[in-house]
């Protein structure tokens, strides 16, 4: 194993500080697992936070039912190998409802998984929840706290944030408020994969190139995964080297076309790249402060 | 774009640039300055011209830039940081940004922060974190009181190495007279500030001059340019040199076999063998294990997270420090600090706050607000109270001994931060400059005869009954009845009331909130002391804030302050008004009224509720003493 540059050195020794001291301050905590590259480099980091005891804490995955079946396969394994206690929430009513990232991608964000993750920390009554989110990655995450208050309702209120001062962390919360804690806040999408380098923490296979059927739309190339993905007229899938930059529901999710197959070709290809990490996200795009109302409604 | 082209080729790469020799840590630095002076476009340009913007931010930026920008039809660079929907509204950063850069030589991690002063606060955050200032000063307009209070806010958040970046040099022809006065009155004006460095560069942010690369319209400039400074400063680590100390965080107990200790070292360094003291409660030890990130350690430095097992079995807990044997940080419950206050409501000397210190959760009073600091001369006022965005020097006392350093010794260990205990909100951050020892030297006398030898004698307990109300609400008419009641039934009681207090031991204070704040201290020490000589002390006071009430409640031992919420509606006190204060205050003869000009914050759960509306004082006053018999008071 290569050892860490003191700059990545750096940036774990901080988000063991914060996980043991949302885990020390919090009755109830619980690691938001979303099966990407961020969670597995933070579910590593927090096995070295409490070694040699187990993970003070469950992992929960919020299923949209519409993320990719390597995904799905690969977050069965994790919690095999590593005998994590793993809760999977879905929100029935709205499958029963029909919600659908082809038909009403935004809808199907909010309902699947906005209002999800707040139907499971409801249903769990978890007063913090770890996330793996990055300043780096979008505007309004990089004004966010790294101890972000939840209202009763779930709200985040950019307005309102309380000053966090020195690494001192204002854990406060009244009774049904929550808090959202970001450990990797300070880690750029280079550190993160250098970091799985080093580590050799396991990632989805679909982070790497291979020949996967895509059609193009809205200038997207996107993985025909199962049949529920409706044809077009006129489009045909083809096979080619494609790979992803970040995972979320198949259908909102663009590939890149790509040889990278290795992490050295992934680490080289991204320092080359001319584009930021969030822009195979097709439900990102609708205008420049969309991410900023979805976190507001209690979106990661 | 206008002006000089940066020198980048699109189609060469961006993203994190980084060196194959080993990357030091981040250096961490915030941008400050007034309003306008340009931070967030410094900031912008530099991330431009490095070639640091990805092409669909770029074109975002064109596109916000039409729609939100503030340069005519040139790329508004601080667009890339102002985030918040309100601040790219408003043209005017809010909150703190965070950005991430690297280039070959050195990993930036920059705070950007709003220059406004409503904001100090979120820019006094900014500088918590961070090793260097980039201070930005309008060439045409030169110091301004926000500079100043920025450079003063910097310097008590120990920040000690300054780039003074002059901009906007374009707008005053470059002119090198220009630049040397504000550099002078700067150096003037920072010479009591302890800055161990400063380093003026003139820039233009808008145009690039000495932000990344040598400015052609300024030859007379042989300085370097901005990145070139940020590249080569030696923001040696606060940590360096400083002994041992590691606040406790979390005790890991997997399993009876394994006790260790999990914390980071804010200063010095750990290895197996060294002597260790735990602190406050001074038992020694020895390190038996350092166990980092990759298993066991040989040695583990600054900001490394360990878990510490020790040679011994002693007590040790979250919120204790392990330090040096030899070396030791402080250990005190009272000592003198500066603080910078973030909150609406304005700092009352005598009401309690929670204090979080070293992974402690303490209530904390300040009791002595020396002076408040004059952000444009330095000068030290005279102040009661410090508002929102002032920075003041205090005494504080907390509820327990812990352990320190001073802020100057280390910023990590001699740091803490203030939150209400109501809204929860963090309203102060605090710097320790020492330990006051008044506190190490009052040593409590152990007197033979005990508070419960004292209740035996008297055949009841004691307790503090604390009528609070408005103003003519009826306190001390029930209050009266009250002690009557017991007294006919042989249990010793005082009265104390607003009137027998200020005549005399609160003659001193007035009416506005920090002195009816200490008026409640007092008469809760006073009701205290007389519960120690077994009385039961009949307290009639407005008391008209939760957080003292609550103050006096945990002065006293559980159960025996019973609060007595004497609720009559503000217009029937107002029609009833015995002593036609009502009457002048509605007048705006009096000011500072609770009810009429200050509010009264009505008890959420108080452990009597007596409703005049509905029954006479009699009643009221019997519901009392029944109160205090099923109590097992008497």
């Amino acid at each position: 194993m290569a050892s860490l540059e003191p700059h990545t050195r750096r940036l774990e020794d901080e988000a063991i500080y914060i996980m043991r001291e949302a885990v020390a301050e919090f009755r109830n905590p619980v690691m938001l697992y979303s099966i990407g590259k961020d969670s597995g480099a933070m579910l590593h980091i927090a096995q070295k936070a409490f070694y040699p005891g187990k993970l003070p804490f469950p992992l929960l995955h919020v299923d949209t039912t519409w993320k990719f079946r390597e995904m799905i396969e690969f977050r069965h394994e994790i919690a095999r190998r590593f005998g994590l206690d793993l809760l999977v929430h879905v929100n029935e009513e709205g499958r029963a409802r029909g919600a659908s990232p082809v038909s009403d991608s935004g809808t199907h964000t909010q309902v699947m998984k906005t209002e999800g993750l707040r139907q499971a920390i409801t249903k769990w009554q978890f007063d913090c929840a770890f996330g793996g989110a990055r300043r780096d990655e979008e505007k309004s995450r990089a004004k966010e706290r790294i101890f972000s208050h939840r209202s009763a309702n779930h709200l985040w209120d950019p307005r309102q944030q309380r000053p966090e001062l020195w690494r001192n962390f204002n854990t406060r919360i009244k009774p049904g408020e929550s808090m959202r804690v970001f450990p990797l806040s300070n880690w750029t999408e280079l550190d993160v994969w250098e970091y799985i380098r080093a580590e050799n923490i396991p990632v989805v296979p679909l982070y790497f190139a291979k020949e996967r059927p895509v059609v193009e739309r809205n200038g997207a190339l996107i993985m025909v995964d199962d049949e529920r993905l409706p044809l077009l007229p006129g489009e045909t899938p083809r096979n080619l080297s494609v790979r992803f930059r970040t995972l979320g529901c198949y259908p909102l999710t663009g590939a890149m076309l790509s040889h990278a197959d290795t992490l050295d070709d992934i680490i080289d290809e991204m320092r080359a790249s001319r584009h930021s990490e969030r822009e195979g996200r097709v439900i990102d795009h609708d205008e420049s402060s969309s991410m900023e109302k979805k976190k507001r409604e209690g979106y990661f | 774009m206008s002006g000089p082209s940066p020198d980048t080729d699109r189609s060469t790469k961006a993203g994190a640039a980084r060196s194959l020799t080993t990357v030091p840590p981040a250096l961490r630095f915030l941008t400050c300055g007034s309003v306008d002076d340009g931070k967030s476009t410094l900031i912008g340009r530099l991330l431009y011209e490095q070639n640091l913007i990805f092409d669909d931010q770029i074109s975002a930026l064109e596109r916000d830039s039409k729609k939100h920008g503030t340069t005519g039809d040139d790329i508004d660079y601080a667009l890339l940081l102002d985030g918040l929907e309100a601040e790219r509204e408003q043209g005017i950063t809010i909150d703190v940004a965070y950005r991430y850069f690297s280039t070959p030589k050195r990993a930036f991690i920059v705070a950007d922060t709003p220059g406004h002063e409503q904001y100090t606060r979120n820019m006094a955050t900014g500088a918590s974190n961070a090793e260097l200032a980039v201070l930005l000063v309008d060439a045409r307009k030169g110091l301004l009181t926000q500079t100043r209070r920025h450079a003063v806010v910097a310097s008590l958040l120990g920040i000690r190495h300054v780039v003074l970046a002059v901009n906007k040099m374009d707008l005053v022809a470059f002119d090198q007279s220009i630049f040397k006065s504000i550099t002078k009155n700067f150096a003037q004006f920072a010479s009591d500030l302890g800055f161990k460095e400063i380093v003026p560069i003139p820039v233009s942010a808008r145009y690039g001059d000495n932000v990344s690369s040598d400015s052609a319209n300024m030859p007379w400039y042989s300085g370097p340019h901005l990145l070139s400074c940020l590249e080569t400063v030696d923001a040696e680590t606060d940590s360096d040199g400083k002994p041992f100390r590691m606040p406790v965080q979390w005790v890991n107990r997997p399993n009876s076999e394994f006790r260790g200790f999990a914390g980071t070292l804010t200063s010095g360094s750990a290895r197996p063998g060294d002597e260790i003291v735990v602190l406050p409660s001074g038992q020694t030890s020895t390190i038996k294990t350092v166990t980092g990130s990759d298993g066991d350690l040989a040695l583990a430095g600054p900001g490394n997270s360990v878990t510490i097992v020790l040679n011994e079995e002693i007590d040790v807990a979250r919120g204790d420090m392990l330090a040096a044997l030899r070396d030791r940080p402080q250990v005190a419950d009272q000592f003198a600090a500066h603080l910078v206050w973030m909150a609406n409501e304005p700092l009352l000397p005598g009401r309690s706050y929670l204090m979080k210190i070293n992974h402690n959760w303490l209530t904390a009073t300040v009791t002595d607000l020396k002076h408040r600091i004059d952000v444009n001369t330095l000068a030290k006022l005279a102040a009661k109270t410090l508002a929102i965005n002032e920075a003041g020097v205090c005494n504080l006392s907390v509820a327990r001994s812990i352990a320190f350093d001073s802020y100057a010794c280390n910023r990590a260990t001699g740091a803490f931060i203030l939150i209400d205990r109501n809204s929860n909100e963090t309203v102060a951050a605090g710097m320790i400059d020492f330990a006051l020892r008044r506190a190490a030297n009052i040593h409590h006398h152990h007197s033979t005869v005990s508070k419960s030898a004292r209740a035996a004698l008297n055949h009841h307990r004691p307790a503090v009954l604390w009528f609070t109300g408005l103003p003519g609400s009826g306190k001390s008419t029930i209050a009266n009845l009250v002690e009557a009641g017991l007294h006919a039934r042989g249990i010793h009681t005082i009265l104390l009331d607003g009137d027998n207090l200020r005549h005399g031991l609160n003659k001193d204070l007035g009416f506005a909130e920090p002195d009816r704040v200490e008026n409640i201290r007092r008469v809760g020490e006073v009701a205290r002391l007389m519960t120690e000589a077994g009385l039961v002390v009949l307290c009639s006071f407005i008391s008209p804030f939760q957080a003292e009430r609550r103050m006096v409640r945990e002065l006293l031992p559980e159960g025996e302050f019973i609060e007595i919420f004497v609720d009559t509606p503000l217009e029937d006190c107002i029609a009833r008004d015995p002593k036609g204060l009502y009457r002048r205050a509605l007048a705006g003869e009096i000011k500072n009224f609770t009810g009429v000009t200050q509010p009264y914050e009505v008890p959420q759960d108080p452990d009597l509720h007596l409703m005049t509306v509905r029954d006479q004082p009699a009643a009221l006053a019997a519901q009392v003493i029944d109160d205090l018999a099923r109590r097992k008071i008497f």
